[in-house]
């Protein structure tokens, strides 16, 4: 069977799983709907946060980002795991004791503020905004390239799917549903890895894998052997990496500090029932995802090599079947610069933006070789070879030659990622108009049930704006998600540790720290990113840190100007003192 | 209980945590950012050592915090009698 009918089968199977959960799981009250009543296992909770956490980007882009990247991606690795620790030591069990649905009641309550919480409102929807948009972009591509669907029809399909499972289930069908969805994304991770890593070096354990001897009879060790090819081409070597120190420690900080202060990720640790549970559950989370997480290098090792060896110095003429199936999405493209019609594979790129096929009423105009022509100017640079970062984990199973089923897996499992962190964003944003601006601002009154009615309706809304979002995406997606964590560890981070930790914050502190924090941040951002792009290079940047990284200074500004300003006003009334008091303990 | 020593049990976890807490940043911006360059020196069979802390190391050592921290804190509650399980 072909990969497409493959494709068709376990996506089926697996989209009709998730509906019958939904309908399992109706939710029939807002505790069910916004924290699945707090009565969720601590291992299921981490297995749905795992889901939850493990998006499009970690699962199709994150591998073939660090093949390019080598020790740089680092970055990524470290970052997006080390912030369940500060979430375990600093903030899951004390606003679990805290014990209400969202974020911004947190900091609403505490700062005894509807000011602070209408900032942390409009925070938790930029953010939730930002990364959603990505996710139904990559429920699109899986789609398109899969299925041959219109990426419209792919994003309408999508929706249609999470629409189903969030708008009826909310937090109580969601849960279930992401249990399900890291099962199949974790499987279709696996799968091909496994394969390859006993391909390349006899082990089938990637983790170990990746620093063990090649099986080709050379005894040399695989990441020596990169290292070399690298040296050769002309690249950096893979295990040192090219950014500067700094750099990497700054954007490894505000990575980490951004994810412990997502609002999807926070609110996840408010379905448990105990504040042991809330500490536990953070601990199967990161278990969950380290699986995950300590393959993806190995697999960005593996394709690198693999990819290096399959087409570096070798005639366009003998490329295999995949080259061509790439080339023709757009998301790989060779250009003869030297007429040898040999892959010359340099650092640097071979085009200007991405490649444009030239075609004539439909059909691909096709040059001396028979490869693709290209609208695209040819840069100086002498590397003749385009390729999209996004293809290494979704072709490897092709470049390694596996069978149809294991490609489609992947297919698979990258809409597992991309619906189940979707969905828990979706549930932030319902909230955050239902319960924080609604119920909490606007009609105080409102019952339960008419608040479950504006929770359906602000996710049903929600997921209309992603969708939209998804098929017309601003052209700086990438771009935001850096916004997205910077945001993230400049806000709500600071915010809500110092609430816990720091009895005597105020509300004047902590608004002023909020607002400090992320105008500094957005406006680092918004300069080098939007407005002056040709400026975005080291020599431009403070002390050397990438818009990437200013997160990292963003929080250090937020927590400076709380302290400073906190100490010109007057302590936080009697009873806010005691409710901090009170979340220090679990009983 | 009558008089629980919860300063007390602050003060025990805000040692736990600083603890904790230094062991994280050696583990992961020590040994995988900063020492990285040095600890490259040295190899641990096909791997360079800072290499490896970067990307492996430091994930494995964050799990393990966690888990540390939550029996610590499971021990803390017992003993100062705060334990949910208590009740």
């Amino acid at each position: 069977m072909d990969v497409q009918v493959w494709t068709y089968i376990l996506v089926g199977i697996t989209f009709a799983i998730y509906i019958g959960i939904a309908i399992w799981s109706k939710a029939g009250s807002t505790s069910e709907f916004y924290v699945a009543e707090g009565a969720v296992k601590p291992l299921t909770n981490g297995m749905a946060t795992a889901a939850d956490w493990m998006s499009a980007a970690s699962f199709l882009s994150m591998a073939g980002l660090i093949s390019f990247m080598g020790y740089d991606g680092t970055v990524y690795l470290m970052g997006w795991t080390g912030g369940y620790v500060l979430l375990a030591l600093l903030l899951a069990p004390y606003l679990r004791k805290f014990g209400k649905f969202t974020v911004p009641d947190f900091i609403g309550d505490r700062y005894y503020s509807q000011i602070a919480r209408t900032v942390a409102v409009i925070c938790a929807l930029i953010v939730s905004f930002t990364y959603v948009a990505g996710q139904m972009r990559g429920v699109g591509l899986v789609f398109s390239k899969f299925l041959e669907v219109d990426i419209f029809w792919g994003v309408i399909i999508g929706m249609a799917i999470v629409f189903f499972y969030a708008v009826l289930g909310g937090m109580k069908g969601i849960t279930y549903t992401q249990v399900a969805q890291y099962c199949v994304l974790i499987f279709a991770f696996m799968v091909p890895a496994f394969f390859i890593s006993m391909q390349l070096t006899g082990s089938p354990i990637p983790q170990i894998g990746f620093g063990s001897q090649l099986s080709d009879g050379s005894g040399m060790y695989l990441l020596d052997k990169l290292d070399q090819l690298h040296t050769e081409l002309g690249f950096a070597e893979y295990t040192s990496g090219t950014k500067s120190m700094q750099d990497v420690f700054f954007i490894t900080v505000a990575l980490m500090v951004g994810t412990a202060g997502l609002p999807h990720v926070i609110v996840r640790f408010f379905t448990v029932p105990k504040v042991k549970d809330a500490r536990v559950s953070v601990g199967y989370a990161l278990i969950f995802i380290a699986i995950l997480y300590t393959t993806a290098p190995a697999i960005a090792v593996f394709s690198r090599t693999n990819l290096i060896d399959t087409v570096s110095e070798q005639p366009y003429a003998e490329m295999p079947e995949w080259f061509h199936t790439w080339e023709e999405t757009g998301l790989l493209a060779w250009v003869d610069k030297n007429e040898d019609g040999l892959i010359n594979y340099r650092p640097g790129s071979a085009i200007d933006g991405a490649p444009d096929l030239v075609r004539l009423d439909g059909e691909i105009q096709r040059g001396e070789n028979g490869e693709p022509l290209l609208n695209n100017y040819r840069t100086d640079s002498p590397n003749e070879l385009y390729v999209d970062r996004d293809i290494m984990v979704l072709a490897n199973p092709e470049i390694a030659g596996l069978p149809n089923w294991v490609a489609a897996l992947v297919a698979a499992g990258g809409l597992a990622a991309a619906l189940s962190t979707a969905a828990g964003l979706l549930l932030v944003i319902s909230t955050a108009v239902s319960h924080d601006l609604i119920k909490k601002q606007i009609n105080k009154d409102i019952s339960d049930k008419a608040e479950l009615r504006y929770a359906r309706i602000a996710a049903a809304v929600a997921v209309v704006v992603a969708g939209y979002f998804g098929i017309n995406p601003p052209g700086f997606v990438a771009e935001v998600v850096a916004i997205a964590f910077g945001l993230a560890a400049a806000s709500f981070f600071p915010a809500i540790v110092l609430g816990i930790f720091y009895k005597r914050m105020n509300r004047e502190g902590a608004v002023a720290g909020m607002v400090a924090g992320l105008l500094f941040t957005l406006a680092y951002i918004v300069f080098f990113k939007i407005l002056y792009p040709e400026y975005n290079t080291p020599d431009y940047w403070w002390f050397g840190i990438s818009p990437e990284g200013i997160g990292t200074l963003g929080m250090i500004v937020n927590l400076a100007v709380s302290l400073a300003v906190g100490m010109i006003y007057p302590d936080p009334p009697e009873e806010v003192q005691e409710m901090v008091e009170s979340i220090r303990y679990p009983r | 209980m009558s008089e629980r020593d919860l300063k007390g049990y602050w003060r025990k976890n805000l040692r736990y945590l600083s603890i904790l807490l230094t062991i994280w940043f050696t583990v992961s911006y020590g040994f995988g950012i900063l020492l990285a360059p040095m600890l490259n020196e040295i190899k641990m069979g096909g791997f360079k050592l800072g290499f490896w802390c970067a990307q492996q190391g430091s994930i494995y050592a964050f799990v393990i915090i966690i888990f540390v921290y939550v029996y610590l804190m499971n021990k803390l509650d017992r003993e100062f009698g705060v334990s949910e399980e208590d009740a």
